[in-house]
Formats: structure tokens, sequence, C-alpha cells
């Protein structure tokens, strides 16, 4: 149990690397691309992390995290986004609305499996 | 009144500079050379006949005593003063400066304003990096392939087996990232030189319109004639200016134009000989609207008023959108004025016309008749806010008639205003601090 992740991100390319890293490292990886019904997505996966892209067709990942986090069920969600915009303002944005770790594109392949490691602790 | 204060010290830079000494001047000028010492060290009025005497000693004109360095030199060097960060710049003294070396006050006053454009420019353009929806969606895009080509490059560089499979479509995936990744390159740079040929827009377009504006003296002879029309009117002026401009400056002449048409000149005159300049005795008279009559009697032949009376324009929200300063009255180069000016009085109180003495503090103090009044811009229709301008018409009082009204003051703009205390006042002036006018 704890090793399923639910990526939700709109760039083929990126879905392909990560999920292909992360499977190497044993985990579960399930994708989806598009903003829309991506919170019904994670209600109807209840995946153990999900990684969450910023800019997504359809809807925006900050609404997406902001409608996780006001349902009780996932409050203690680990979800990590991805922003290609580093800037402070964002990360305040994301930090406000409850994210669990935020990370800048572009980020090398251990620096991902190191803070999806860090945050599902091994039991 | 540091103005009329210096007259002495003025007097002592030009007995040196004709290379007269005091008792010679003293002995020419009918005193005894330790009275001209008090008056060359402003211990001493000075005025009347041994004023002008001095001045056709010293082939000067007597206002160049009296009034010093022109007034817009002085408010520029003040504006500097004010904005240098840490500046110690002797501001009690700044008529000396500027009448002892009036090509150095110039430059410096003109490089002031040079900064003050480019500054507005950086920020303009920090705006676009900040803001531009399509600089940002480009650079999203770079990161995103960079992020995928880094990721899928990592993983077929690390040591170890990758199954033929997965090597194959990670080299596709990465030849198509790279091929993607160089076509947004080539549109960001597209898109940038794009933006290279409208950065003279960042340029502050109002001060291109103000600087075009000033140089034709606010008047277009050839408009009111009919010989071109606003456009090529526009055309002929514009020069390297930038779009922007060049269409604020079609708007502008466009309403030159039609305020041409209803109040030529050949009416205007005979009704300002007979009523003088007040604009809303004027705008009876004509049956015209009194924002109108502001703009005909601010693009007056010189001949026809006694002196050039400034004109300022303000939208609903306080900008100015036309300045036409005068020499005794100049006006900010950016931003709101002073809150004091009836302009924005009549602002708050559209359709009331307003019509008051003011002077600006610490000057020459010359007064001005300011009459002002703020009309509807777009059609008055129920349910729908209406939308004001206000107009502000500047006569200077003639010098005879001087005294007869308490002028209000009133500043160009707090930094450099030192009138204090001031109900109105919005920043701290770097003249109160400096103890200018407590000489």
């Amino acid at each position: 149990m704890g090793r399923e992740i639910l990526l939700i991100e709109d760039e083929p390319n990126i879905i392909e690397a990560i999920s292909f890293i992360l499977s190497r490292d044993g985990w579960r990886v399930r994708t989806h691309s598009n903003g829309v019904d991506a919170a019904e997505k994670v209600r109807s996966l209840r995946p153990d992390v999900v990684i969450l892209d910023v800019m997504l067709p359809g809807r925006s990942g900050y609404d997406i995290l902001r409608e996780l986090r006001s349902s009780p069920e996932f409050r203690d969600l680990p979800i990590m986004m991805l922003t290609a915009r580093g800037q402070t303002r964002d990360r305040e944005m994301a930090e406000q609305s409850g994210v669990s770790r935020f990370m800048t594109k572009p980020f090398s392949n251990s620096e991902m499996l190191e803070a999806v490691r860090a945050l599902v602790p091994v039991s | 009144m540091p103005g009329e204060s210096l007259t002495g010290s003025r007097i002592r830079e030009r007995r040196i500079m004709a290379g007269l000494k005091q008792a010679d001047l003293a002995r020419e000028a009918n005193i005894s050379p330790s009275y001209l010492n008090l008056i060359e060290h402003n211990r001493r009025r000075i005025g009347g006949k041994l004023l002008l005497d001095i001045a056709q000693i010293l082939e000067v004109e007597p206002a160049i005593l009296t009034e010093g360095a022109e007034a817009t030199l002085i408010a520029g060097l003040r504006e500097a003063a004010a904005h240098a960060r840490g500046g110690r710049a002797e501001i009690d003294r700044i008529d000396e400066f500027a009448g002892r070396f009036p090509g150095w006050a110039d430059l410096l006053a003109e490089s002031h304003r040079r900064v003050g454009a480019l500054e507005h420019s950086v920020e303009t353009l920090s705006d676009r990096l900040t803001h531009d929806p399509h600089l940002a969606a480009a650079l999203h895009e770079m990161l995103s392939t960079v992020t995928a080509i880094r990721s899928t490059a990592s993983i077929l560089a690390e040591p170890g087996e990758l199954p033929p499979a997965w090597q194959r479509r990670f080299h596709r995936n990465i030849h198509e990232d790279a091929a993607r990744l160089a076509e947004t390159s080539r549109t960001l740079v597209g898109y940038l030189d794009a933006a290279e040929d409208a950065s003279a827009e960042a340029t502050v377009p109002q001060e291109e319109v103000d600087a075009i504006l000033e140089q034709a003296g606010h008047r277009f002879p050839l408009i009111e004639t009919g010989a071109l029309n606003p456009e090529e009117m526009a055309a002929r002026l514009a020069g390297e200016a930038s779009a922007t401009a060049r269409q604020m400056l079609v708007d502008i002449l466009a309403r030159y134009a039609a305020d041409a048409a209803a109040l030529p000149l050949a009416r205007l005159r005979p009704a300002l000989a007979a009523a003088g300049p007040d604009p809303f005795v004027l705008a009876e008279a004509l049956g015209a609207d009194p924002a109108r009559v502001m703009r005909r009697l601010a693009a007056l032949p010189e001949d026809a008023l006694e002196a050039p009376a400034g004109l300022v324009v303000s939208d609903g929200a306080g900008a100015l959108t036309y300045r036409k300063p005068l020499p005794d009255f100049p006006l900010p180069r950016f931003g709101a004025g002073c809150p004091l000016w009836p302009l924005y009085q009549s602002l708050s109180h559209p359709m009331v016309p307003v019509a008051r003495a003011i002077a600006q503090p610490g000057r020459t103090r010359r007064s001005f008749t300011a009459y002002a009044i703020a009309t509807a811009v777009a059609p008055l229709r129920p349910g729908q806010v209406p939308l004001y301008s206000a107009h502000m018409l500047i006569v200077p009082v003639p010098p005879d008639a001087e005294g007869a009204a308490d002028p209000m003051p009133v500043g160009v703009t707090c930094r450099i205003c030192p009138h204090d205390p001031c109900q109105a006042r919005r920043e701290p002036s770097i003249l109160a601090r400096d103890g200018l006018g407590g000489r």
C-alpha cells in the first residue's frame, strides 16, 4: 500500500518520462491530462500521492488544489505542484491553498524522486 | 520669498561679470559703496529708480535682476533635487546656481527629465515582463519542453540497461521536443523583435505629445485655415514619434479642428475685445461650451491676449491629458498636480463654473486667475454613470491689477512645494525640510 501516484499533467513527453522513472522506483503511476475533471479523477482513484501541474487545459491547478483541500477526506493527501514559473507569488499562492510540496520546472529526475519519496514516509 | 530676496546677489553676480568694482558701480549709481554692499548681500531691499539705474549700468533687463532665472528651469532643478537620493543640493541657493550657470543648470534639469523618462520606460518594460500574457505563455511552453527533454535525456544517459523499445521511444520524444523548442524560441525572438519596434511607445507617449504641442506653441494655423486636416497635420508633426503618441496627437488635433470651426478667430476676436478673457462670459456671449472656449483661448496667437493663457485638462480620474504650462506657472510632467487646483474642485462639482485667484508660493508670486469647469465628455443617458473631464484656464493677472484679489496658494506637485502646513499634502516637501522660505 501507499505506492500509487496520480500524475496530472498535459505535456505528453513529461508524462512519459516521469511515469517511467516513478514506475522504475516501484510506484504505480496513473495519469490524467486535463484540468476540468481532475478533482473527480482523484476522488475515484484515491491515489496516495498527487502530482499536479499548475497550467492545465480547462482548469488551473490552484483551483483543483483548493477544491481537494476543501473536503475533509483529502485534507492530508500529499499533493506536489509543478510549475514553470518559480516566482514567490506562485509559491505563496500554492502554499495558501495547502500544497504539500512545490517544484519548479525544469527539475531533475532525482529531485523529483526524492520529493515524492519524502511525501510518503516508507512504513 | 527667495525670488525677490536674491536681487542683491544677482546684482553682485552681474557686476562681477561686467568686470566692475563695487566702488565704480556705486559711483555711477550715485550711492555709497557701503550701501551697495548691503544691497548686494540682500540686506537692503532695492527697487524703483535705483534698480532701473543699476540695471542700465549693468546693461541688463531689470526683470533679470528681480526675477532671476526662468521659473520653469528652477522648477526643473527643484524636481531634480527632490528626486536625488540622499542628495545634498543647496536648495536655498538654487536661484544663484541657475543665474550663474544657466547652461549647466539647463543641462542638469534636462538630464533629470531624461532620467524620469527612462525610469518610466523601465517600469513599462518590467510590467511587460510580468504581465504580458504572450511572453508568459511562450516562456511556460519553453520551460515545459526543456523539462521534458531534461527528464528524458537523463533517463537515457543513466548507466544500466534500458529496454530497446523504451530507448527508441525516448529518442523519438527528445527529437520531437527539440523541434518544438526550436519553433517556440523562433516565435519568441520574433515577438521580442516586434516588441522592440514598439519600444518607443514605452518612453511615455504623453511626453512625446507634450513636446510636439509645446514646439508648435499649442497653435496650428494650418488647421484653422483648413489647409490641412488633423491626420495630415499629425503626420507632419509626429516625425519619429511612436504610434501611440501619433494617435493621441490625431485625437487632440481633431478636437482642435472642431473647436476652430465652431469658434473661428474672426468670431472670437471681437467677442474677446468686448468681454475680455473670462471664458464663462465669452461662452455666454458666443453661445459656446465653456470648455471649448478655454481651449480656444489657450490656442490664440500671441497678439490676441495681453499675456498667453495656460491650460490643463484632466480626465475624471484626475490624470492630466493636456498641459500647456506658462513660464511662471509650471505643471508637473508626470502624474497629477496639486489637489488645491480649482481644476480638481470642479471635478467634484460638475457643470459648476469656478473662477479663483491663485498663486504658486515661493516663486515670483505672480497671481493668476484660474477658470475651471467639469463638463460631460460622453452623452448623458439615464441609468449610465456620466463621464466628466475638467478644464482649467490659467490667465496671468495684469501687473497693475495684482493685489486686487487675495490669491489662494497652490503648488505644482507636493515634492517641490514649500506650502506648509497643507491639508492637501500627499508627500513631504524637500523644500520645507531644507528650510527654503525660512531664509
